[in-house]
């Protein structure tokens, strides 16, 4: 695919003696939403770190807007996830002792933007995604479903141009998780970012245009088998 | 009976808690040994230093014991040297019968031309260092002093046999004697000197009790977690409590163990560790069993008692734990009244220490544990309420910041430590300065115009003066060299009364002592009473009969010689020579005098060197050693500090050093808990591109800030203890800035060094790997 | 695509009268409102209907009016109707176990003639989380009664496609099965 945005290409990553990814593919437009899917234990996490550049591959090959990411520098991928990327996580990912627009903002201040701005920017961010009356508040005074949302504030707030999820409602009820799912897609929909989605949920998933399912390490793009 | 049960339960708790029990236990085992060995370490110190003492004065020899050779009489003499700055102590001997006493720690008296060294000593010789030193003392050695004949096993000394050493009459330097050892009891210690070392204990066992008051609580979180867990399953209340208690108690029984194999191990270490220049034999440091038996009482006690204090804030839930409400604003007007109390414990006390005047020790310990607990009690406030006020700047700060404002406790616990020893520490260092004249005293001496001075009881005359000062003057790097011979001269007669000194030399030398115009030899000169320092004495004039009478001076015993001071005698302004001493009397050059009195006199030099040849001072000592083995070779300085003050000195810097090292081992075991806590977080923000000097910063600040802010406190408290201990003293106030910095320093190397150690586990846990879930 | 609503028409429009008598014509138009969504309800099944619950006393006709349009007659609910209303709601629905399921006659199928089976459970995968993506899309677009339908589907869907992925997991368990 021509215009891809991210791509990985026969991927491998072992750890230890375990084979966490086995020649997987993945390939990601801008804009769009790709569902990972896949039984625990099948390498959708290890895929989600090694397109994200957190993990390097052992060996394949993954493009992110025409550079080869897998040949950078542990310091160039870093500032690659500060400036382009988000990241949503199942839980224990706000800062306990930031206030909530702290935590919003800190993806801003880490890419050297000012306080008041990152903070103003952050609270624009929290409004969208209804939780700005929680400015104040830490992440313990909180509710699972507000720290998600927290969460999603913060990983938009740099106007990343993927989002990375990771079960971001693994840890929510139903109708909490919907909520976060429908702010998430709105929001990247807006801004244009593409959302990478870890689930094992289909009704989550059934929030991407499309899905694949990771097996044992190895990629199957559902699209193709329909 | 349910307690004990309870107890029981938690103590099997810490044994089989799994990894995570076992390592939480074995934190505490640790922290909790080290807080034992040093306190086994301070309750030994007395008796080492006794022990120290008592073999020092087991090997004097006393003057006076035998007038005539006999069977069992020995000639020693003093032959002590200084080799690059470390004093040597060198005994000459010479047995006058078979049955001569034998040195402490000798199996025998070395033949002449042989010596016994210390192991040190032996060492010294054997390396490349010692060189100059190998010339200087030409023996071959035989064999090695034992420890029973050393006062510490870093001491340099040995025994060299001799043939030619007499002994002329009682105040010879060379001493008949009949045993070693000394029949008197030690000098009692100056009570300031006392008040020095009982403040010392506390300053240093203060931070002691801190460490194990923290020590079992390494990972309390994490076993209040557990404890909801039990409560879960129906234990109540107390009972959780009583097994919290039963984990502290079985974490310090540990502590204890390991304590003592700390201590075993730490007592071969300072056998070897001189980096003090106090040197202890390993042997010596043996705690005394009262001590020890109640340090093997008192901390599983302290650790029950920590355990059941702190968790009296807290409420353990079944489902969790809950800290009782918002805990109360910390107030501060009962956390100041410790200090206060501590200053009035004190006051009454100041003005009342002279020279010897003893004080109460009791109110001491009590007033300055009360001013130390103040720095304690204060600190978390002074933490909470300071960090509140903090505003947020960058990322690390900001993280740092907002971290402590959650929860500054358990920081500022730690920092206690660091606290109350540094403000200790900082107060005896001003009670050091403020006596330190007392003790250190200034010599007179002018370095820049002679940097050695000799003196010998060699009776050489005036040409033998004259050709050891060229000898000496020949020797490398040497620069001048003054000899004179020194005697009293006295009006004639059965009462003789006070005299003056006269002093012989040549017109070079005379320069040295006055400020003298003209010179030959022949001439005489009296030096003006105004510019001299002796009070009273007889007031020489020229033309005036006198006698010249050694015996009233030192070390000789010759006869007085009636002598006329010349009337060409003029009188001149005198000074002072490059050792300090400044004349008075008669100074006159050898033709004015009787050869055969200045044949009988004891002589004098002082040498000047040349700075820029390296080793000019042990090569003099060497030329001085071949020339005269038995004169003794002074190094000038401005001035003399007093050896047992030295070593209290030394005390002081090996203890906070110890402690703060210790404090800073517990800073780390949290610091490092912490991050083991928040590895998933850590992951998280490594994904976020979060860069490891943000968070490197951060954990510097966090360390740093309850620190600077403990450093600060600490300071105030210092100053404050130090002054009323200056008080006690009757000494002026006046603040030891470079104690001050240099205890501050060593708190923030500390808080450097515990950063540093932080770093690597902390970068090992911003690996991705902590995300995985999977 | 249709949402198939099952239900007792006969006990949703006796339930709707509870409210108030009213005309035929309006009764439809309430439903529809309601209930409606993919496919209006006859105007003569209405009437059989009500024709059906009248002959069983379930509803009386309150009132009738002529001229202008059609026929219009006014219904309103009895007692009698109304505790049968009442008993209804109150009755449980059986559960539908679907124990004999096309999917699974497929599976075992594939499996006996040597097919790819796995083939078979993705694509149907793909097919049920095609048509769950459309369900999203309406749930999001859609009111509160739109998501409560559409999640309904979801749920169910869900609950098959969970099927489909342990049934992949178990393939080779159950191919021993089958050939043994």
């Amino acid at each position: 695919m021509t215009d891809s945005l991210l791509s990985g290409h026969d991927l491998h990553k072992t750890y230890g003696s375990t084979p966490a990814l086995a020649g997987a593919e993945f390939t990601i437009r801008s804009g769009e939403v790709v569902a990972i899917m896949g039984p625990s234990g099948s390498g959708k996490s290890t895929l989600l770190h090694c397109l994200a550049g957190i993990v390097r591959p052992d060996s394949g090959t993954i493009r992110y807007d025409g550079r080869d990411l897998t040949a950078m520098s542990d310091g160039g991928r870093s500032a690659l996830r500060r400036s382009d990327f988000g990241f949503v996580f199942q839980f224990g990912q706000l800062v306990p002792e930031l206030t909530c627009l702290e935590n919003v903002a800190l993806p801003l201040r880490l890419n050297a933007v000012k306080r008041k701005e990152a903070e103003a920017r952050g609270l624009e961010w929290m409004e969208r995604l209804e939780v700005a009356d929680l400015a104040r508040k830490r992440p313990g005074e909180i509710s699972g479903g507000q720290g998600q949302r927290i969460a999603v504030a913060r990983a938009l707030v740099i106007r990343p141009r993927v989002v990375f999820a990771d079960e971001p409602t693994g840890a929510l009820d139903s109708l909490n998780g919907e909520r976060v799912m429908q702010l998430l897609i709105g929001a990247a929909r807006s801004t244009d970012a593409a959302i990478v989605l870890v689930t094992h949920e289909a009704r989550i998933a059934a929030y991407s245009d499309r899905e694949i399912v990771v097996r044992d390490g190895r990629s199957r793009d559902m699209a193709r088998a329909a | 009976m349910n307690v004990l049960r309870d107890l029981r339960m938690g103590a099997g708790f810490a044994v089989t808690g799994g990894r995570e029990g076992w390592i939480r236990t074995l934190l505490t085992a640790i922290g909790v040994g080290l807080g034992v060995a040093l306190l086994l370490l301070t309750t030994a110190i007395p008796g080492a230093l006794s022990a120290r003492d008592e073999r020092g004065r087991d090997r004097n020899e006393q003057r006076g014991q035998a007038a005539q050779a006999g069977d069992h009489t020995l000639l020693i003499a003093h032959a002590d040297t200084t080799y690059k700055g470390d004093e040597i102590r060198g005994r000459l001997l010479r047995a006058e019968a078979p049955k001569a006493p034998i040195p402490p720690g000798l199996a025998k008296i070395p033949l002449p031309g042989e010596m016994v060294v210390s192991p040190a000593l032996a060492d010294l010789l054997d390396s490349s260092r010692g060189r100059l030193l190998r010339e200087r003392l030409p023996y071959r050695t035989v064999g090695t002093i034992g420890d029973k004949g050393l006062i510490g096993p870093d001491e340099l000394a040995f025994y060299a046999g001799n043939d030619t050493v007499t002994t002329g009459d009682r105040w010879s330097s060379v001493l008949r004697i009949t045993a070693f050892g000394s029949p008197f009891p030690a000098d009692p210690m100056d009570p300031r000197l006392v008040l020095l070392v009982v403040v010392m204990f506390v300053v240093l066992l203060m931070p002691v009790a801190v460490l194990i008051a923290t020590a079992v609580r390494f990972g309390g979180e994490r076993r209040d977690r557990r404890l909801a867990a039990l409560r879960l399953v129906g234990a109540d209340a107390r009972t959780t409590r009583w097994i919290a208690a039963g984990e502290a108690l079985a974490g310090s029984l540990f502590g204890l163990l390991f304590g003592l194999g700390f201590f075993l191990i730490g007592r071969q270490l300072t056998g070897v560790a001189s980096a003090f220049d106090l040197s202890i034999f390993p042997a010596d440091l043996d705690p005394s069993v009262p001590l020890a038996v109640l340090v093997a009482l008192a901390v599983p006690f302290a650790a029950v008692a920590v355990t059941l204090f702190a968790l009296r804030a807290v409420v353990i839930e079944p489902l969790g734990v809950v800290r009782a409400g918002t805990p109360p604003r910390r107030r501060v007007w009962w956390r100041l009244l410790l200090p206060v109390a501590g200053m009035v414990a004190l006051y009454p006390l100041i003005r009342q220490g002279s020279e010897s005047g003893q004080f109460n020790r009791g109110q001491v310990v009590l007033g300055v544990v009360l001013l130390l607990l103040g720095v304690t009690a204060m600190l978390p406030w002074l933490v909470e309420a300071v960090v509140a006020r903090l505003g947020a700047g960058r990322v690390p700060w900001q993280l740092a910041v907002r971290r402590l404002q959650l929860g500054s406790t358990s920081a500022a616990r730690a920092v206690n430590g660091i606290a109350v020893a540094v403000a200790g520490a900082i107060a005896l260092q001003m009670l050091f300065l403020g006596i330190e004249n007392d003790y250190t005293k200034e010599t007179g001496a002018d370095t820049t115009r002679a940097q050695l001075a000799v003196s010998s009881d060699a009776q050489v005359g005036t040409e033998g003066i004259a050709r050891i000062a060229g000898q000496i003057r020949e020797t490398k790097g040497v620069r001048s060299v003054f000899g004179r011979s020194g005697t009293r001269i006295a009006e004639p007669g059965e009462d003789s009364g006070p005299g003056a000194s006269l002093t012989i030399g040549t017109c070079d030398t005379l320069r040295e002592l006055a400020r003298i115009e003209g010179c030959a030899d022949g001439d005489t000169f009296i030096v003006d009473p105004r510019t001299s320092n002796s009070v009273g004495g007889m007031q020489p004039a020229p033309g005036k009969n006198v006698v010249i009478d050694p015996g009233q001076g030192p070390r000789t015993s010759a006869a007085p010689t009636p002598w006329l001071i010349p009337k060409a005698a003029r009188t001149v302004p005198g000074r002072a020579d490059g050792s300090g001493i400044a004349p008075d009397g008669v100074l006159a050059t050898p033709g004015a005098v009787p050869a055969a009195v200045t044949r009988q006199l004891p002589y004098s030099m002082t040498v000047a060197l040349d700075p820029a040849v390296p080793d000019a001072i042990d090569l003099a000592r060497n030329a001085m050693a071949r020339v005269d083995p038995l004169a003794q070779v002074y190094t000038l300085n401005e001035t003399r500090e007093s050896r047992r003050f030295a070593n209290v000195r030394t005390a002081l810097f090996i203890g906070s050093t110890v402690v703060l090292l210790m404090i800073g081992a517990s800073l780390l075991v949290t610091m490092l808990e912490q991050l083991r806590e928040r590895r998933k977080l850590l992951s998280v923000l490594v994904a976020f591109g979060t860069r490891r000097s943000t968070l490197s910063w951060s954990i510097l600040y966090q360390t740093a800030i309850p620190v600077v802010l403990g450093l600060f406190l600490a300071a105030g408290t210092g100053v404050a203890l130090g002054a009323a201990l200056l008080g006690m003293v009757q000494r002026p106030f006046g603040v030891d800035w470079t104690g001050l910095a240099s205890m501050t320093g060593i708190g923030a190397g500390v808080v450097l060094l515990v950063t540093a150690l932080s770093l690597p586990p902390l970068w090992r846990m911003m690996r991705p790997d902590g995300l995985r879930t999977e | 695509m249709r949402i198939v609503l099952v239900m007792s028409i006969g006990h949703t429009l006796l339930g709707l009268l509870e409210s108030g008598p009213c005309h035929g014509y309006d009764l439809k138009r309430s439903f529809d409102e309601r209930f409606g969504r993919d496919r209006a309800l006859a105007y003569g099944q209405v009437y059989s209907t009500m024709s059906r619950l009248l002959k069983n006393g379930l509803v009386e006709i309150d009132g009738l009016e002529s001229g202008g349009g059609p026929e219009r007659k006014r219904y309103a609910i009895t007692d009698a109707g109304v505790t049968d209303v009442e008993q209804w709601l109150g009755r449980p629905e059986t559960p539908e176990p679907y124990l004999q399921s096309t999917l699974y006659t497929k599976v075992v199928l594939a499996l006996l003639t040597g097919r790819d089976a796995a083939d078979i459970l993705d694509t149907q995968r793909a097919e049920h989380l095609t048509m769950m993506r459309e369900l999203t899309r309406r749930k999001i677009d859609g009111d509160l009664g739109d998501r409560l339908i559409c999640d309904h589907a979801l749920f169910h869907l869900e609950a098959d496609l969970r099927w489909l992925e342990l049934t992949a997991a178990r393939l080779g368990e159950l191919t021993l099965e089958i050939r043994k």
